[in-house]
């Protein structure tokens, strides 16, 4: 840590730092985008992947703590808060040239906080429609639904973009701009469409049938948790985890748990540790045959999906009989989880590890080989490694592009480091590889269970905690591996029972961003299966 | 009259005195015995072959598909053939959360299915926007901007739930008139009346 402080003196001596979870290194607007690229391209830091981008109200300031990884310096995390300088007209640099993934994650940032981006390419709105008056998630903002009713007509397509761009001296222009060139030939593709797995738009550009941009449209589905999120109490914010990214429902809610017990410094018991674990995996089984079952119906095989959801129903069943529901089954709370197993389920989690390695040759059978799936998804979607890492691409969809990325390995949590699993790696970058990612994942999930079936350990099923959960004042950040990549959660305190600031950072809104460079060159029918082989969950995307 | 439907006994329902009420309401001024005969024959038809739109925004569209695979199987019923033209469809099935940029082409859904059509509110959020109801963003029911006929509630609703609400919808449709009522040549007059703009591109 100390070598890392002294190297970051050296290229920026006006930062300051404070200790906490993870080094966090304060810098000034005025220094940060030197440091960020020093940062990066340095060969001993070498901070390669932005994790998290937060926005923040501290309502003294507005600003941005982001949070960087180094892969090859064993996933070291700092974190980096930037404070815009002035809060009438909050302006921060931006860093989406070193980190393409910024592109989003700062867009977002700005719908939210109306904090602008100094050299963003294209400042517009994510999630909430041109329109919309005010910035959600600052802390004075006004929630009165006069200012912004249902709207009754339609979305204006937004073709005018802007960009704030620097010059020599410092003085920052508006720089207007059109998202697609006046020649362009667009297509729309959605939101209302069966194939963007839920409302989801595309707008491309087309040369005959070639994509030559695809411009996400995005928010059809925006909830506004994180806003909702800072007027209740910790034990109440558990269950919107569940219904962001609803097939990694039991990850999501670990993380947050996590979390917070992290900031308690609680410990979980044994028990509950395992049992989270067994159940973050037969999710995992669950998510996967559902991808499984969608891509094959994408492309038309609609067998396939029949028998991918045959299995799913069993692990639902376990789920059922556990939890109390098939989906959304809020199991997990703050110190450990809500109910015992049923005494069923260590007989027919067996009995799932028993059947599913026949059954995943079944698939193979009926569809992996299949003439018409190798022609659509082999060599389709292109995503090279340094992009995958540029952009965060984690999960299957990450490791199909050769990126060893397995949170469950790089920052081992629960009781992944007392099972053996091997971290599925393909090295094809297309659709082919991230679709067998997955399959043998669900091997690698079997694997798991098959350790810890026997060996869920006696003992209670959760700590005691007080009715109250107040955490300390602080701030942090815990990741997991979620079924479609690392899922962070992100939660400052200011000593009180409601959070301050929580923000959760989803997989799938970085898959949604590549969404234009995979589509680009390929026909215009592919989008689909591009898409279908990302597998992204919409409500993920837009919380 | 009775109302019954193939695909579930009317002791096994649990609100037959509604439908009642509502047969004697619809039949106080007495039914034609011509009309009455066609219409029972159209509405057989409509409630046994209900085709829904694939719309769905989050949680409860997983548990419609799986209603769609082998282990529920809709198409007991004859609701299988999911359509994702609303033209081709007889109801939408609101399933997720409805948020306001969601709002309008959701309506704009509704204004392009055929009548008779249908609408089902599915799962919390749809009923009355859910866990989300506080949310800046969220439309607190589907009811805000559309006509319900049938809610599910759940959070996402059970398979089961969804067949009790689709077999609701089927004793509604049992007693409906069609001649008449739903398919009336004045609604067609309202619409243009709330949509000047249309009527030079129909005609």
């Amino acid at each position: 840590m100390n070598d890392i402080k002294e190297k970051i003196l050296s290229i920026c001596p006006s930062a300051t730092f404070e200790e906490g979870e993870y080094l966090q290194i304060n810098v000034a607007d005025k220094d940060w985008f030197p440091l960020a690229k020093a940062m990066k391209e340095d060969r001993e830091l070498n901070f390669d992947v932005l994790t998290a981008v937060v926005g923040m109200d501290w309502k003294e300031a507005y600003g941005v703590v982001y949070y960087l990884t180094s892969t090859t310096h064993d996933w070291d995390v700092v974190c980096v808060k930037v404070e815009a300088p002035d809060r009438k007209d909050p302006m921060i640099h931006s860093v989406s040239s070193l980190w393409k993934v910024a592109l989003f994650q700062e867009r977002e940032v700005y719908d939210f906080f109306g904090i602008k981006f100094i050299n963003h390419p294209d400042m517009r709105r994510m999630f909430l429609r041109n329109d919309w008056k005010g910035f959600p998630l600052r802390k004075d903002y006004d929630a009165d639904p006069k200012l912004n009713p249902i709207p009754k007509d339609d979305e204006k397509n937004e073709d005018d973009t802007r960009s704030y761009v620097e010059d020599e001296k410092g003085k920052v222009t508006c720089v207007p701009g059109k998202v697609f060139a006046p020649g362009d030939y667009v297509v729309n593709v959605g939101p209302q469409h069966p194939s963007t797995h839920g409302v989801m738009r595309f707008r491309c550009a087309v040369d005959g049938e070639i994509v030559t941009k695809v411009d996400v449209v995005s928010g059809y589905i925006h909830r506004g948790i994180e806003k909702l999120c800072e007027e209740l109490g910790y034990p109440q914010i558990l269950h919107f985890t569940d219904r962001m990214d609803y097939m990694s429902a039991h990850q999501n809610r670990e993380c947050l748990c996590m979390c917070i017990e992290k900031a308690m410094g609680l410990e979980v018991p044994e028990r509950a540790v395992v049992i989270r674990a067994m159940m973050d995996e037969l999710m995992r089984i669950s998510s996967h045959l559902l991808a499984f079952g969608c891509t094959a119906m994408d492309l038309g095989a609609t067998t396939a999906f029949f028998y991918g959801f045959r299995e799913r129903e069993q692990v639902l069943d376990i789920f059922e009989k556990t939890c109390g529901a098939r989906m959304s089954m809020n199991y997990n709370v703050i110190g450990g989880v809500i109910a015992d197993l049923h005494p069923d389920f260590v007989k027919d989690v067996k009995e799932l590890i028993r059947i599913m390695p026949e059954r995943i040759k079944e698939y193979h059978k009926v569809f992996s080989g299949n003439i018409i799936a190798m022609n659509r998804l082999k060599k389709v979607g292109m995503l090279p490694l340094e992009d995958a890492v540029n952009y965060c691409i984690t999960g299957p969809s990450g490791r199909g592009s050769g990126w060893s990325c397995d949170c469950r390995k790089k920052h081992p949590y629960g009781a992944y480091p007392q099972v053996k699993f091997e971290e599925v790696l393909e090295y094809g970058c297309d659709s082919y590889a991230r679709y067998m990612v997955r399959m043998r994942e669900i091997e690698e999930s079997v694997k798991i269970l098959e350790q810890l079936v026997d060996r869920i350990p006696e003992g209670p099923i959760r700590a005691q905690v007080p009715k109250i959960i107040k955490l300390p004042v602080g701030r942090w950040y815990q990741q997991v591996e979620a079924s479609r990549g690392t899922f962070g959660v992100y939660i400052e305190s200011d000593g009180g029972k409601t959070p301050y600031r929580v923000h959760f950072q989803s997989p799938c809104f970085n898959l949604v961003g590549v969404m234009d460079l995979c589509c680009r060159g390929n026909m215009i029918a592919d989008l689909i299966t591009i898409g279908a082989a990302l597998d992204f969950v919409i409500p993920d995307i837009d919380r | 009259m009775e109302v019954n439907i193939k695909s579930m006994k009317r002791e096994d329902f649990k609100d037959n005195e509604y439908i009642d009420k509502l047969v004697e309401e619809l039949n106080a001024t007495g039914a034609n015995v011509a009309v009455g005969k066609l219409d029972q024959l159209i509405n057989w038809g409509i409630s046994n072959s209900l085709w829904p739109l694939t719309f769905g925004t989050s949680c409860c569209a997983i548990e419609f598909m799986s209603l769609g695979a082998a282990r529920y199987d809709m198409a007991r019923f004859g609701f299988e053939v999911a359509r994702n033209s609303p033209r081709q469809a007889d109801y939408i099935m609101v399933q997720g959360t409805i948020v306001h940029r969601m709002a309008p082409v959701l309506v704009r859904l509704y204004e392009q299915l055929a009548e008779p059509k249908y609408v089902i509110a599915c799962g919390g959020c749809a009923v009355s926007g859910g866990p989300f109801k506080k949310s800046y963003c969220v439309v607190n029911g589907v009811d805000q901007i559309l006509p319900v006929d049938v809610y599910i509630p759940g959070c996402p609703p059970r398979p089961e739930a969804f067949f009790y609400g689709l077999m609701q919808l089927q004793r509604k449709i049992k007693v409906q008139k069609f001649f008449g009522g739903v398919n009336r040549q004045e609604k067609v007059e309202e619409f243009f009346r709330q949509h000047p703009e249309e009527r030079g591109q129909i005609d």
